[in-house]
């Protein structure tokens, strides 16, 4: 099975809730359980959030790009902006790592514990695409392993 | 998001309805610094009975009024999370710091309302 979409949108706090919504309705053609839905969703809502808040800096004249395709039993999700990039992303990956006291320093560590994979590629001045994977049935259950 | 406050005897009751997340949480943060300001509140409870969905965005107002709430020398606590918002309070580390109770009324005599302990 192969199955791809793409939405490109401003950078608008209530965007957020429109790409998650619609990421996890097109992952729903897959035989994910309600729970990796919902993982899903968190994961698009902080790689949205990012993008709103850090790369464009709440300036709602920014566009985002959200794409996403299935391939057999994987979903890959993709987010691009055309924001002011990560200087050290090594560094912004890490736990707690956050430029804001009222943020948790969360939105990768969700990324990484609801997705099988998580890449970032960012460019200081050009943007950042942010690059997820899940598989149908990948069994990642962080409840046991902690 | 809908939200419904409700404040009794030093306890803020906060209920907010819907998804909390960066579209709502500066709101969210306002609305709560506004009465943290005005109220003397010795006990803050986040009902979260009928949050759907949330994320760093909306931790962060929770964590962010804890760290207040705290430093005047009062509690914060959770009432009734839905079982995919508990999770992610739970990776968040936030429930390691926060009480959590079935219901309100659990909350409120847990953290000993003020004026309600001697009727």
């Amino acid at each position: 099975m192969h199955n791809q979409a793409r939405l490109e949108f401003t950078s608008l706090p209530a965007n957020v809730a429109f790409a998650r919504v619609a990421v996890a309705a097109f992952a729903s053609q897959l035989d994910f359980t309600l729970n990796d839905l919902e993982e899903i969703k968190v994961a698009v809502s902080e790689a949205v959030a990012n993008a709103v808040i850090h790369a464009y800096e709440n300036r709602p004249e920014g566009i985002v790009i959200v794409e996403m395709v299935i391939t057999d039993e994987i979903l890959e999700i993709r987010v691009e902006d055309r924001g002011k990039g990560i200087a050290n992303v090594k560094k912004a990956l890490e736990p707690s790592y956050s430029t804001d006291p009222e943020r948790m320093g969360l939105g990768f560590v969700f990324m990484q514990s609801f997705m099988d994979s998580l890449h970032v590629e960012s460019s200081v001045g050009k943007g950042t695409i942010v690059t997820m994977s899940k598989k149908v049935g990948s069994g990642k259950n962080w409840q046991n392993a902690h | 998001m809908d939200l419904e406050l409700d404040y009794k005897d030093g306890v803020l009751f906060v209920r907010p309805n819907g998804e909390v997340d960066i579209g709502v949480s500066d709101e969210l943060r306002k609305v709560l610094e506004d009465n943290l300001e005005k109220k003397l509140v010795s006990h803050l409870v986040f009902n979260l009975s009928k949050v759907s969905f949330i994320d760093s965005s909306g931790l962060g107002v929770i964590l962010g009024r804890y760290k207040k709430v705290r430093k005047q020398g009062g509690q914060v606590s959770l009432v009734a999370p839905q079982p995919q918002v508990r999770r992610i309070l739970a990776l968040s580390g936030l429930l390691t710091i926060l009480k959590e109770y079935s219901s309100e009324e659990e909350a409120a005599s847990a953290g000993g309302v003020r004026g309600k302990r001697d009727a």
